[in-house]
Protein backbone atom coordinates (compact mmCIF):
# COMPACT_ATOMS: atom_id res chain seq x y z
CA UNK A 1 0.00 0.00 0.00
CA UNK A 2 2.45 2.62 1.07
CA UNK A 3 4.36 1.60 -2.12
CA UNK A 4 1.61 2.65 -4.52
CA UNK A 5 0.83 5.48 -2.46
CA UNK A 6 4.74 6.49 -3.28
CA UNK A 7 4.80 5.13 -6.95
CA UNK A 8 1.46 7.53 -7.29
CA UNK A 9 3.34 10.46 -5.72
CA UNK A 10 6.50 10.12 -7.57
CA UNK A 11 4.70 9.44 -11.11
CA UNK A 12 5.10 12.56 -13.06
CA UNK A 13 2.28 12.35 -14.98
CA UNK A 14 -0.12 12.27 -12.00
CA UNK A 15 1.05 16.24 -11.46
CA UNK A 16 1.48 17.71 -14.81
CA UNK A 17 -0.89 15.82 -17.94
CA UNK A 18 -2.69 16.04 -21.10
CA UNK A 19 -6.09 16.20 -20.38
CA UNK A 20 -5.18 19.72 -17.75
CA UNK A 21 -6.97 18.13 -14.81
CA UNK A 22 -4.11 16.32 -12.90
CA UNK A 23 -2.65 17.41 -9.68
CA UNK A 24 -0.58 20.48 -10.07
CA UNK A 25 -3.97 22.09 -12.00
CA UNK A 26 -5.88 21.53 -8.57
CA UNK A 27 -3.13 22.33 -6.46
CA UNK A 28 -3.12 25.95 -8.21
CA UNK A 29 -6.78 25.93 -8.23
CA UNK A 30 -6.78 25.09 -4.55
CA UNK A 31 -4.42 28.01 -3.78
CA UNK A 32 -6.10 30.15 -5.79
CA UNK A 33 -9.41 29.43 -3.96
CA UNK A 34 -8.07 29.88 -0.16
CA UNK A 35 -6.49 32.90 -0.64
CA UNK A 36 -9.22 34.89 -3.01
CA UNK A 37 -11.88 34.21 -0.72
CA UNK A 38 -10.16 34.74 2.56
CA UNK A 39 -9.21 38.20 1.10
CA UNK A 40 -12.94 38.56 0.50
CA UNK A 41 -14.08 37.80 3.94
CA UNK A 42 -11.28 40.29 5.35
CA UNK A 43 -12.62 43.13 3.01
CA UNK A 44 -16.28 42.32 4.03
CA UNK A 45 -15.75 40.97 7.93
CA UNK A 46 -12.60 43.06 9.08
CA UNK A 47 -13.95 46.64 9.24
CA UNK A 48 -17.49 45.48 9.92
CA UNK A 49 -15.82 43.54 13.01
CA UNK A 50 -13.86 46.68 14.05
CA UNK A 51 -16.11 49.03 13.78
CA UNK A 52 -18.68 46.92 15.65
CA UNK A 53 -16.08 46.57 18.51
CA UNK A 54 -15.03 49.71 18.48
CA UNK A 55 -18.29 51.27 19.46
CA UNK A 56 -18.65 47.96 21.48
CA UNK A 57 -21.75 46.99 19.92
CA UNK A 58 -22.92 43.74 17.60
CA UNK A 59 -21.34 41.30 20.41
CA UNK A 60 -24.30 39.02 20.37
CA UNK A 61 -23.70 39.10 16.31
CA UNK A 62 -20.28 38.47 16.59
CA UNK A 63 -19.99 35.48 18.65
CA UNK A 64 -22.81 33.63 17.66
CA UNK A 65 -21.96 33.92 13.76
CA UNK A 66 -19.13 31.39 14.56
CA UNK A 67 -22.30 29.36 16.49
CA UNK A 68 -24.21 29.12 13.31
CA UNK A 69 -21.08 28.68 10.70
CA UNK A 70 -20.35 25.64 12.82
CA UNK A 71 -23.97 24.35 11.71
CA UNK A 72 -24.26 24.75 8.53
CA UNK A 73 -23.10 22.00 6.75
CA UNK A 74 -20.70 22.88 3.58
CA UNK A 75 -21.93 20.15 1.53
CA UNK A 76 -25.46 21.77 1.74
CA UNK A 77 -24.43 25.81 1.44
CA UNK A 78 -22.20 24.73 -1.71
CA UNK A 79 -24.96 22.33 -3.36
CA UNK A 80 -27.52 25.05 -2.84
CA UNK A 81 -25.55 27.31 -4.47
CA UNK A 82 -24.23 26.02 -7.50
CA UNK A 83 -27.70 24.39 -8.41
CA UNK A 84 -29.20 27.91 -7.52
CA UNK A 85 -28.05 31.29 -7.17
CA UNK A 86 -24.42 30.69 -8.99
CA UNK A 87 -24.60 27.79 -10.91
CA UNK A 88 -22.09 25.65 -11.77
CA UNK A 89 -19.84 26.51 -15.28
CA UNK A 90 -16.40 27.19 -14.86
CA UNK A 91 -15.18 30.65 -13.51
CA UNK A 92 -11.56 30.93 -15.52
CA UNK A 93 -8.73 29.40 -12.77
CA UNK A 94 -11.23 29.10 -10.34
CA UNK A 95 -12.61 25.84 -12.23
CA UNK A 96 -16.22 23.82 -12.31
CA UNK A 97 -18.47 25.76 -10.15
CA UNK A 98 -16.19 28.26 -8.96
CA UNK A 99 -18.22 31.06 -8.22
CA UNK A 100 -20.17 28.85 -5.80
CA UNK A 101 -17.11 27.38 -4.09
CA UNK A 102 -16.04 30.96 -3.77
CA UNK A 103 -18.94 32.70 -1.79
CA UNK A 104 -19.23 29.50 0.02
CA UNK A 105 -15.56 29.42 0.87
CA UNK A 106 -15.88 33.69 1.37
CA UNK A 107 -18.78 32.69 3.88
CA UNK A 108 -17.03 30.38 5.69
CA UNK A 109 -14.00 32.06 5.67
CA UNK A 110 -16.31 35.43 7.89
CA UNK A 111 -17.07 34.14 11.12
CA UNK A 112 -13.41 33.39 12.54
CA UNK A 113 -12.54 36.95 11.33
CA UNK A 114 -15.71 38.92 13.07
CA UNK A 115 -15.34 36.97 15.69
CA UNK A 116 -12.04 37.02 16.27
CA UNK A 117 -11.63 40.76 15.24
CA UNK A 118 -14.57 41.73 17.52
CA UNK A 119 -12.87 40.22 20.60
CA UNK A 120 -9.45 41.74 20.10
CA UNK A 121 -11.19 44.99 19.94
CA UNK A 122 -13.22 44.44 23.36
CA UNK A 123 -9.92 42.92 25.06
CA UNK A 124 -8.01 46.13 24.60
CA UNK A 125 -8.25 47.54 28.00
CA UNK A 126 -10.12 50.09 28.83
CA UNK A 127 -7.56 52.20 31.48
CA UNK A 128 -5.17 52.12 27.86
CA UNK A 129 -8.02 53.74 25.89
CA UNK A 130 -9.19 56.26 28.09
CA UNK A 131 -5.31 56.82 28.91
CA UNK A 132 -5.20 57.43 25.05
CA UNK A 133 -7.82 59.56 25.12
CA UNK A 134 -6.64 61.89 27.79
CA UNK A 135 -3.82 62.22 26.06
CA UNK A 136 -6.22 64.23 23.58
CA UNK A 137 -6.06 61.48 20.74
CA UNK A 138 -9.41 61.21 18.48
CA UNK A 139 -11.35 58.52 18.14
CA UNK A 140 -9.70 57.80 14.84
CA UNK A 141 -6.29 57.87 16.14
CA UNK A 142 -7.30 55.55 19.21
CA UNK A 143 -8.94 53.25 16.73
CA UNK A 144 -5.63 53.44 14.57
CA UNK A 145 -2.84 53.42 17.36
CA UNK A 146 -4.30 52.23 20.28
CA UNK A 147 -6.99 49.29 19.52
CA UNK A 148 -5.84 47.54 16.17
CA UNK A 149 -2.22 47.89 17.28
CA UNK A 150 -2.98 45.80 20.43
CA UNK A 151 -5.85 43.59 19.16
CA UNK A 152 -3.54 42.93 15.94
CA UNK A 153 -2.11 39.15 17.93
CA UNK A 154 -6.34 38.17 18.11
CA UNK A 155 -7.47 39.50 14.36
CA UNK A 156 -4.14 37.81 13.04
CA UNK A 157 -5.57 34.65 14.80
CA UNK A 158 -8.81 34.61 13.18
CA UNK A 159 -7.38 35.19 9.97
CA UNK A 160 -4.82 32.35 10.21
CA UNK A 161 -8.01 30.10 11.21
CA UNK A 162 -9.88 31.18 8.88
CA UNK A 163 -6.85 30.31 6.02
CA UNK A 164 -6.72 26.58 7.87
CA UNK A 165 -10.60 26.06 8.09
CA UNK A 166 -10.89 27.20 3.87
CA UNK A 167 -8.48 25.20 2.78
CA UNK A 168 -9.80 22.45 4.48
CA UNK A 169 -13.47 23.64 3.30
CA UNK A 170 -12.23 23.62 -0.68
CA UNK A 171 -11.40 20.07 0.00
CA UNK A 172 -14.82 19.33 0.38
CA UNK A 173 -15.91 21.23 -3.01
CA UNK A 174 -15.23 18.09 -4.91
CA UNK A 175 -17.94 16.07 -3.39
CA UNK A 176 -20.61 18.50 -5.37
CA UNK A 177 -17.94 18.68 -8.50
CA UNK A 178 -16.49 21.08 -7.62
CA UNK A 179 -12.90 22.28 -8.63
CA UNK A 180 -9.58 21.85 -5.79
CA UNK A 181 -7.61 18.75 -4.51
CA UNK A 182 -10.40 17.13 -2.93
CA UNK A 183 -11.05 15.87 -6.77
CA UNK A 184 -8.19 13.93 -6.58
CA UNK A 185 -9.68 12.16 -3.44
CA UNK A 186 -13.14 11.65 -5.30
CA UNK A 187 -11.23 10.61 -8.50
CA UNK A 188 -9.80 7.74 -6.73
CA UNK A 189 -13.10 6.59 -4.71
CA UNK A 190 -14.48 6.60 -8.77
CA UNK A 191 -11.42 4.79 -9.83
CA UNK A 192 -11.70 2.58 -6.83
CA UNK A 193 -7.54 3.06 -6.70
CA UNK A 194 -6.79 3.12 -2.76
CA UNK A 195 -3.33 4.55 -3.75
CA UNK A 196 -4.78 7.31 -5.36
CA UNK A 197 -7.22 8.72 -2.67
CA UNK A 198 -4.61 8.18 0.02
CA UNK A 199 -2.48 10.23 -2.15
CA UNK A 200 -4.29 13.01 -2.15
CA UNK A 201 -5.13 12.68 1.24
CA UNK A 202 -1.97 13.37 2.40
CA UNK A 203 -1.02 15.84 -0.01
CA UNK A 204 -4.41 18.21 1.24
CA UNK A 205 -3.25 16.94 4.93
CA UNK A 206 -0.02 17.76 4.68
CA UNK A 207 -0.28 21.27 3.21
CA UNK A 208 -3.50 22.08 5.59
CA UNK A 209 -0.39 21.45 8.09
CA UNK A 210 1.87 23.53 6.55
CA UNK A 211 -0.34 26.01 6.38
CA UNK A 212 -1.47 25.99 9.98
CA UNK A 213 2.47 25.85 11.05
CA UNK A 214 3.51 28.55 9.01
CA UNK A 215 1.11 30.91 9.45
CA UNK A 216 1.76 30.32 13.91
CA UNK A 217 5.25 31.40 12.96
CA UNK A 218 3.99 34.31 10.59
CA UNK A 219 1.44 35.36 13.87
CA UNK A 220 4.74 35.27 16.09
CA UNK A 221 6.68 37.53 14.46
CA UNK A 222 4.28 39.83 14.17
CA UNK A 223 3.60 40.22 17.80
CA UNK A 224 6.70 40.82 19.57
CA UNK A 225 4.95 42.40 22.62
CA UNK A 226 2.98 39.29 23.17
CA UNK A 227 6.13 36.90 23.44
CA UNK A 228 7.81 39.25 25.73
CA UNK A 229 4.93 39.27 27.84
CA UNK A 230 4.37 35.35 27.64
CA UNK A 231 7.85 34.78 28.47
CA UNK A 232 7.61 36.85 31.44
CA UNK A 233 4.34 36.60 32.98
CA UNK A 234 0.79 35.31 33.12
CA UNK A 235 2.54 31.39 32.23
CA UNK A 236 0.22 29.92 34.25
CA UNK A 237 -3.20 31.30 33.54
CA UNK A 238 -3.11 31.41 30.14
CA UNK A 239 -0.21 28.47 29.43
CA UNK A 240 0.21 27.75 25.21
CA UNK A 241 -2.01 31.12 24.54
CA UNK A 242 -1.66 31.67 21.30
CA UNK A 243 -4.55 33.59 21.48
CA UNK A 244 -6.87 30.84 20.07
CA UNK A 245 -10.19 31.33 20.54
CA UNK A 246 -11.93 27.71 20.77
CA UNK A 247 -13.09 26.79 17.91
CA UNK A 248 -15.14 23.69 16.09
CA UNK A 249 -12.73 21.27 13.65
CA UNK A 250 -11.78 22.29 10.25
CA UNK A 251 -14.24 21.11 7.99
CA UNK B 1 -38.41 31.25 -5.39
CA UNK B 2 -41.62 32.30 -6.89
CA UNK B 3 -43.37 29.05 -8.77
CA UNK B 4 -43.30 29.89 -12.36
CA UNK B 5 -47.38 29.47 -13.66
CA UNK B 6 -46.45 28.89 -17.28
CA UNK B 7 -45.00 25.28 -17.51
CA UNK B 8 -41.41 25.38 -18.83
CA UNK B 9 -41.03 23.51 -22.41
CA UNK B 10 -37.78 23.03 -21.56
CA UNK B 11 -37.82 19.30 -20.26
CA UNK B 12 -39.56 16.45 -22.33
CA UNK B 13 -40.87 15.37 -18.89
CA UNK B 14 -42.48 18.93 -18.64
CA UNK B 15 -44.35 18.01 -21.43
CA UNK B 16 -45.73 14.91 -20.35
CA UNK B 17 -46.88 15.82 -16.48
CA UNK B 18 -46.60 19.09 -15.12
CA UNK B 19 -45.75 19.31 -11.56
CA UNK B 20 -43.47 20.32 -9.34
CA UNK B 21 -40.90 17.67 -9.58
CA UNK B 22 -40.83 18.07 -13.58
CA UNK B 23 -40.01 21.39 -13.28
CA UNK B 24 -37.74 20.91 -10.31
CA UNK B 25 -38.52 23.60 -8.03
CA UNK B 26 -36.96 24.30 -4.85
CA UNK B 27 -39.93 23.36 -2.69
CA UNK B 28 -42.38 20.82 -3.88
CA UNK B 29 -45.01 18.89 -1.80
CA UNK B 30 -44.85 15.76 -4.29
CA UNK B 31 -41.02 15.40 -3.50
CA UNK B 32 -42.59 13.64 -0.43
CA UNK B 33 -43.68 10.27 -1.91
CA UNK B 34 -43.98 7.49 0.56
CA UNK B 35 -40.43 5.84 -1.16
CA UNK B 36 -38.70 9.16 -0.61
CA UNK B 37 -40.07 9.57 3.21
CA UNK B 38 -38.51 6.29 3.87
CA UNK B 39 -35.22 7.22 2.50
CA UNK B 40 -35.26 10.07 4.91
CA UNK B 41 -36.02 8.47 7.46
CA UNK B 42 -33.37 5.88 6.83
CA UNK B 43 -30.92 8.94 6.52
CA UNK B 44 -31.78 10.51 9.19
CA UNK B 45 -31.49 7.72 11.71
CA UNK B 46 -28.21 6.91 10.09
CA UNK B 47 -26.89 10.45 10.82
CA UNK B 48 -28.21 10.64 14.30
CA UNK B 49 -26.60 7.37 14.92
CA UNK B 50 -23.20 8.31 13.51
CA UNK B 51 -23.14 11.75 15.51
CA UNK B 52 -23.87 10.15 18.68
CA UNK B 53 -21.72 7.08 18.34
CA UNK B 54 -18.93 9.62 17.31
CA UNK B 55 -19.39 12.13 20.15
CA UNK B 56 -19.69 9.26 22.49
CA UNK B 57 -16.70 7.54 21.07
CA UNK B 58 -14.74 10.89 21.82
CA UNK B 59 -16.12 11.83 25.11
CA UNK B 60 -14.98 8.00 26.44
CA UNK B 61 -11.32 8.30 24.77
CA UNK B 62 -11.18 12.27 26.13
CA UNK B 63 -11.98 11.70 29.64
CA UNK B 64 -9.00 9.47 30.66
CA UNK B 65 -6.44 11.71 28.45
CA UNK B 66 -8.31 14.94 30.07
CA UNK B 67 -7.28 12.91 33.84
CA UNK B 68 -3.89 12.09 32.38
CA UNK B 69 -2.96 15.50 31.18
CA UNK B 70 -3.86 17.44 34.21
CA UNK B 71 -1.83 15.81 35.75
CA UNK B 72 1.37 15.75 33.53
CA UNK B 73 1.91 18.64 32.23
CA UNK B 74 4.09 17.28 29.61
CA UNK B 75 1.35 14.89 28.29
CA UNK B 76 -1.12 17.87 28.16
CA UNK B 77 1.09 19.58 25.82
CA UNK B 78 1.22 16.16 23.65
CA UNK B 79 -2.65 15.86 23.75
CA UNK B 80 -3.19 19.61 22.70
CA UNK B 81 -0.61 20.00 19.81
CA UNK B 82 -1.96 16.58 18.90
CA UNK B 83 -4.97 17.94 18.95
CA UNK B 84 -4.40 20.70 17.19
CA UNK B 85 -2.95 18.40 14.08
CA UNK B 86 -6.09 16.60 14.05
CA UNK B 87 -7.87 19.79 14.09
CA UNK B 88 -5.98 21.04 10.68
CA UNK B 89 -6.44 18.30 8.98
CA UNK B 90 -9.84 18.47 6.38
CA UNK B 91 -12.31 15.92 6.83
CA UNK B 92 -12.53 14.19 3.15
CA UNK B 93 -8.21 13.87 4.36
CA UNK B 94 -9.23 12.20 7.75
CA UNK B 95 -11.66 9.75 6.41
CA UNK B 96 -9.58 8.65 3.82
CA UNK B 97 -6.15 8.63 5.81
CA UNK B 98 -8.58 6.09 7.78
CA UNK B 99 -9.81 4.16 5.39
CA UNK B 100 -6.70 1.18 5.33
CA UNK B 101 -7.14 1.07 8.70
CA UNK B 102 -10.94 0.57 9.06
CA UNK B 103 -11.96 -0.28 5.80
CA UNK B 104 -14.85 1.26 3.58
CA UNK B 105 -17.58 1.24 6.09
CA UNK B 106 -19.59 2.71 8.83
CA UNK B 107 -16.89 2.81 11.18
CA UNK B 108 -14.29 4.61 9.05
CA UNK B 109 -17.12 7.76 9.59
CA UNK B 110 -17.36 7.43 13.27
CA UNK B 111 -13.82 7.02 14.27
CA UNK B 112 -12.84 10.27 12.11
CA UNK B 113 -15.16 12.29 13.44
CA UNK B 114 -14.62 10.99 16.83
CA UNK B 115 -11.09 12.05 16.70
CA UNK B 116 -12.28 15.99 15.90
CA UNK B 117 -15.04 15.74 18.76
CA UNK B 118 -11.74 13.78 20.85
CA UNK B 119 -9.96 17.08 20.61
CA UNK B 120 -12.96 19.56 21.39
CA UNK B 121 -13.58 17.03 24.04
CA UNK B 122 -10.14 17.27 25.97
CA UNK B 123 -9.31 21.03 25.47
CA UNK B 124 -12.81 21.85 27.23
CA UNK B 125 -12.62 18.50 30.43
CA UNK B 126 -9.03 20.22 30.90
CA UNK B 127 -10.12 24.30 30.93
CA UNK B 128 -13.38 23.19 32.85
CA UNK B 129 -11.12 21.22 35.75
CA UNK B 130 -8.58 23.76 35.97
CA UNK B 131 -11.29 26.30 36.57
CA UNK B 132 -12.11 24.63 39.56
CA UNK B 133 -11.43 27.29 42.64
CA UNK B 134 -8.28 25.97 44.60
CA UNK B 135 -9.95 27.11 47.56
CA UNK B 136 -13.06 24.44 47.09
CA UNK B 137 -10.26 21.67 46.10
CA UNK B 138 -8.51 22.71 49.47
CA UNK B 139 -11.98 22.53 51.55
CA UNK B 140 -13.05 19.36 50.04
CA UNK B 141 -9.77 17.94 51.14
CA UNK B 142 -9.48 19.40 54.55
CA UNK B 143 -13.40 17.60 54.68
CA UNK B 144 -11.51 14.75 54.32
CA UNK B 145 -12.94 14.01 50.62
CA UNK B 146 -10.78 11.34 49.11
CA UNK B 147 -9.15 12.22 45.43
CA UNK B 148 -11.53 9.92 43.76
CA UNK B 149 -14.36 11.30 45.40
CA UNK B 150 -13.13 14.83 45.22
CA UNK B 151 -13.38 14.42 41.11
CA UNK B 152 -17.02 12.90 41.06
CA UNK B 153 -18.54 15.27 43.95
CA UNK B 154 -16.72 18.74 43.50
CA UNK B 155 -14.49 19.03 40.51
CA UNK B 156 -16.56 17.68 37.67
CA UNK B 157 -20.01 19.36 38.67
CA UNK B 158 -18.05 22.48 38.97
CA UNK B 159 -16.26 21.96 35.46
CA UNK B 160 -19.46 20.52 34.16
CA UNK B 161 -20.66 23.71 31.81
CA UNK B 162 -17.56 23.87 30.78
CA UNK B 163 -17.75 20.12 29.48
CA UNK B 164 -20.78 20.56 27.97
CA UNK B 165 -20.13 23.48 26.37
CA UNK B 166 -17.88 21.44 24.60
CA UNK B 167 -19.73 18.42 24.15
CA UNK B 168 -22.45 21.00 22.57
CA UNK B 169 -19.65 22.12 20.13
CA UNK B 170 -18.54 18.72 19.25
CA UNK B 171 -22.26 17.59 18.43
CA UNK B 172 -22.89 20.80 16.17
CA UNK B 173 -19.90 20.40 14.56
CA UNK B 174 -20.52 16.22 13.77
CA UNK B 175 -23.67 16.73 12.42
CA UNK B 176 -22.26 18.94 9.63
CA UNK B 177 -19.25 16.94 9.38
CA UNK B 178 -21.06 13.74 9.10
CA UNK B 179 -22.08 14.67 5.45
CA UNK B 180 -19.01 14.32 4.20
CA UNK B 181 -19.40 10.28 5.02
CA UNK B 182 -21.32 10.44 2.13
CA UNK B 183 -17.71 9.97 -0.03
CA UNK B 184 -17.83 6.09 1.95
CA UNK B 185 -21.97 5.94 1.40
CA UNK B 186 -22.13 6.55 5.19
CA UNK B 187 -23.08 10.18 5.05
CA UNK B 188 -26.69 9.81 6.72
CA UNK B 189 -28.53 12.81 4.89
CA UNK B 190 -25.24 14.06 3.02
CA UNK B 191 -25.53 11.02 0.80
CA UNK B 192 -29.08 12.02 -0.40
CA UNK B 193 -27.68 15.79 -0.17
CA UNK B 194 -25.03 15.02 -2.31
CA UNK B 195 -27.10 12.84 -4.49
CA UNK B 196 -29.55 15.42 -5.10
CA UNK B 197 -26.44 17.54 -5.89
CA UNK B 198 -25.49 15.19 -8.55
CA UNK B 199 -28.66 14.78 -9.70
CA UNK B 200 -29.55 18.64 -10.39
CA UNK B 201 -32.69 17.85 -7.78
CA UNK B 202 -33.33 21.15 -6.32
CA UNK B 203 -36.19 19.89 -3.78
CA UNK B 204 -34.29 17.33 -2.37
CA UNK B 205 -31.29 19.15 -1.50
CA UNK B 206 -32.89 22.17 0.23
CA UNK B 207 -34.94 19.86 2.63
CA UNK B 208 -31.66 17.70 3.21
CA UNK B 209 -29.66 21.09 4.08
CA UNK B 210 -32.54 22.25 6.12
CA UNK B 211 -32.83 18.62 7.73
CA UNK B 212 -29.37 18.89 8.51
CA UNK B 213 -29.25 22.34 10.41
CA UNK B 214 -32.54 21.43 12.09
CA UNK B 215 -31.14 18.79 13.20
CA UNK B 216 -28.17 20.39 14.94
CA UNK B 217 -30.27 22.85 16.84
CA UNK B 218 -32.76 20.10 18.19
CA UNK B 219 -29.53 18.23 19.17
CA UNK B 220 -27.83 21.64 20.84
CA UNK B 221 -30.85 22.37 22.41
CA UNK B 222 -31.53 18.83 23.74
CA UNK B 223 -27.91 19.58 25.72
CA UNK B 224 -28.87 22.65 26.93
CA UNK B 225 -31.53 21.09 28.48
CA UNK B 226 -29.84 17.88 29.53
CA UNK B 227 -26.86 20.74 31.19
CA UNK B 228 -29.80 22.53 33.34
CA UNK B 229 -31.29 19.00 34.46
CA UNK B 230 -28.19 18.26 35.53
CA UNK B 231 -26.88 21.40 37.09
CA UNK B 232 -29.95 22.71 39.38
CA UNK B 233 -28.00 24.90 41.28
CA UNK B 234 -26.81 27.14 38.19
CA UNK B 235 -30.53 27.94 38.06
CA UNK B 236 -31.20 29.53 41.30
CA UNK B 237 -28.37 31.02 41.25
CA UNK B 238 -29.11 32.63 37.81
CA UNK B 239 -32.52 33.68 38.49
CA UNK B 240 -31.41 36.14 41.28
Amino acid sequence: MINDVYAWLTDGSNWVGGSGDQALTRLYEHLLLTAVSVVMAIIVGLPLAVWLGHRGRGGTLAVNVSNIGRAIPIVALLALLSLGLFGSSVLGPFGRAGLATLVTLALFALPPIITNTWVGMREVDSDTIEAARGMGMSEGEVLRRVELPLALPIIFSGIRLAFVQVWATATIAALVAGPGLGRIITHGYDADDPAEIIAGALIVAVIALMLEVGLAGVQRLLDPVGRARRDTAKRDTRRGSDNRLPVGPTP
Amino acid sequence: MTPSLVPTPSSVHALAVDNCLTRNDWICGAYFSSSRVDALQTALLQHIGIVVASVVLGFVIAFPLALLGRRYRKLEALVVGTSTAIYTIPSLALFSLLVPLTGLGVETVVLGLGLYSLTILVRSMIDGLRAVPDDVRESALGMGYAPARLLWRVELPLALPTIMGGVRVATVSAVALTTVGAILDYGGLGSLLIEGSSTNFKAQVLFTSFMCVALAVALDLLLVGLQRALTPWRRTAASR
